[in-house]
């Protein structure tokens, strides 16, 4: 009985081999290097600048003596990227809905669905142009640049993420579910909201806070909508303060303790991204779909 | 069932609802669909008033002489954007040449060779790099990068100055650094679409290249690539786009000259950068804010044609991929 063996694979054709595995390993290491580098330098710089004052106190702005805490910052950030949400996320997940339960595969679907994807593309800073044109030059509400602008600035960045993340969910709603329903004699409005909603929510939630995550890192859009201001405001009709405008505007001081303040103020955005990424993961983890 | 029983009295059918019973569908149905058709109508609407608040410069300059003049002097009241183009153009060029290789090979690494048990925290570890944001990829380059890389590219600068583009004095902030950043930034999504497009890749294809007594290197090149060609592709256009738009934290490491560099060590500015520097002195002048918002047009042409490329290209490589799961056995044996 004769054994059927391979030929052995010649040293060369193993030597590449060997080659092409270890570069293709040192490549994904290198991937890693930033993000290692990155996480350290946060670490390392920014739990320096971090206190109790620089959690409780606004940014002075004085050039001599304290320069301040992040407290407008955050409270801006968290005020103009709920706002956005607000308006994103119900726009995002009715136009999901339209394009899953009702336009499916037909042209103005298919309209709506390439010009979703198109908005995807869009820079963020052209969002904050588009704005800064219709809302902010036009004194709309009677002040130029105010928080609320920048919600829409952000909510027109968030509403795309939205909408695809929302319709890859919905389509995974089994259609067996939606015939049950319909067979036992449920209108259409109360498959959806009752039947389809329900069922995808952990999706819809995974995807909204993905959104929210990419959204509160932005700066530029906020740059020209919603500028920056010293003190803390419950205001959004005033122009307002946020995490991203206060680093940048820290960065370009040449300043020790600005930039100190700046790195504090990164870390703290960081920790918020991941914070609600992670919590996004959790939640798509526990859902009955996929 | 007897056929009387169905009809109601007045022709109808007993299992239809009544009229009022159907509004609420009525009203979803064409409520999501107006919403649907007032995103359309909102995109439409800046696009025209973009447009609209450009015109100022472009009748000025004149379309092509606005995008390819190499002169931007704001005192001067004359902007000729070929400076940003071409800076965005480097910049951007310069991240795909560093970041498309890598992003591949980390997806290749992934999903084909390293250990199954540390697959999963691998691909959250390159994705946790798509959740820093901009401004803070703008500082840590700014405060580590540009002063550690230094001594590092002055030699690079030195040693390699027979290459065209390459040496001269290092200025710190750069082409390079900003090239760089936006490697590190397009990393993530290139390397995931990457893996989606390979997860597409039959198996039926691998098996092949190995029983017939492949190494794995030879499958990946003679299986794998060959069939996600289109699709990585695809990624990197997606990545170039992401590349083009991105604004602060190459406003920040650029250096923000605008003038053409002439080496990648230069100092320079891109289209974005230009938008969010200048627009708080741009304010109460029309020219400049015109010009400025004629920079964010050219900009959102520029991610539109590349987006649109990068979209065909991976619809092709997931069309192809259908088509070959499609398709008999014999004739991919064959």
């Amino acid at each position: 009985v004769s054994r059927a063996t391979l030929p052995k694979v010649s040293p060369r054709r193993r030597r590449s081999d060997r080659i092409a595995r270890a570069m293709l390993g040192a490549g994904t290491a290198l991937a890693l290097v930033p993000l290692v580098l990155i996480l350290y330098y946060l670490l390392h710089k920014g739990l320096g600048a971090w206190s109790w004052d620089f959690f409780s106190t606004d940014p002075s702005g004085k050039f001599f003596g304290d320069p301040g805490g992040i407290k407008s910052a955050i409270v801006g950030t968290v005020e103009i990227v709920a706002l956005a949400a607000a308006m994103a996320v119900p726009a995002g997940i009715g136009v999901a809905l339209y394009l899953v339960e009702y336009g499916k595969a037909g042209r103005f679907a298919s309209v709506v669905r390439y010009f979703i994807d198109v908005m995807t593309g869009v820079p963020s800073i052209v969002f904050g142009l588009f704005i800064y044109i219709t809302l902010v030059l036009a004194n709309t509400g009677g002040a130029s640049f105010t928080g609320w602008k920048g919600s829409v600035a952000l909510a027109l960045l968030m509403l795309p993420i939205v909408a695809r993340a929302a319709e890859v969910v919905l389509m995974l709603v089994p259609d067996a579910l939606r015939e049950a329903a319909l067979a036992l004699g449920a209108p259409r409005w109360r498959v959806v909201l009752r039947v389809v909603l329900p069922t995808a929510l952990p999706g819809l939630i995974t995807g909204t806070l993905l959104a929210i995550a990419r959204a509160a890192g932005e700066t530029a859009p906020l740059l020209f909508t919603a500028t920056i201001v010293k003190g803390s405001t419950l205001d959004l009709g005033g122009p307002m303060n946020s995490l991203p405008a206060q680093i940048f505007s820290d960065v370009g001081q040449a300043q020790d303790r600005l930039q100190s303040r700046a790195w504090g103020a990164a870390l703290t955005l960081v920790l918020m991204i991941l914070l609600l990424t992670t919590f996004a993961r959790l939640i798509s983890r526990r859902s009955r779909l996929a | 069932l007897e056929a009387g029983s169905v009809t109601a009295p007045g022709g109808r059918s007993r299992l239809e609802r009544p009229p009022r019973a159907r509004l609420p569908d009525w009203i979803l149905r064409w409520g999501l669909t107006a919403l649907a058709l007032a995103v359309l109508a909102l995109i439409a609407y800046f696009f025209i008033r973009l447009i609209g608040e450009s015109n100022d410069a472009f009748s000025r300059f004149g379309v092509f002489g606005y995008t390819f003049t190499n002169d931007w002097d704001v005192a001067g009241s004359k902007f000729g954007a070929l400076p940003l183009v071409v800076g965005t153009l480097i910049t951007s060029g310069t991240a795909l040449l560093i970041g498309v290789p890598v992003a591949v090979a980390t997806a290749l690494y992934v999903t084909e060779l390293c250990p199954r048990r540390i697959r999963a925290p691998l691909t959250a570890m390159v994705e946790l790099l798509a959740a820093v944001p901009s401004v803070v990829f703008g500082l840590w380059g700014f405060f580590v990068l540009v002063p550690k890389l230094r001594p590092v590219e002055q030699w690079l600068a030195d040693t390699f100055s027979f290459l065209p583009f390459v040496g001269g004095h290092v200025a710190g902030p750069s082409y390079f650094i900003a090239g760089l950043i936006l490697a590190i930034m397009i990393i993530p999504i290139v390397s995931a679409i990457t893996r989606e497009v390979m997860a597409t890749v039959p198996p039926d294809h691998k098996e092949a290249a190995l029983a017939l007594g492949a190494t794995r290197w030879e499958m990946i090149r003679t299986a794998i690539l060959p069939y996600s060609r289109a699709g990585i592709s695809g990624a990197a256009m997606l990545g170039l786009g992401r590349a083009i738009g991105e604004t602060i934290a190459v406003t920040i490491v650029i250096g923000n000259a605008p003038k053409i560099g002439h080496q990648i060590f230069d100092q320079g500015y891109t289209l974005a950068a230009v938008i969010a520097n200048e627009f708080g002195e741009a304010a109460s002048d029309p020219l400049h804010r015109s010009a400025l918002i004629a920079a964010g047009l050219v900009l959102f042409v520029l991610t539109l044609i590349v987006n649109a490329i990068a979209r065909y290209l991976v619809a092709r490589g997931e069309h192809g991929a259908r088509a070959s799961r499609d398709a008999p056995t014999p004739g991919v044996a064959a």
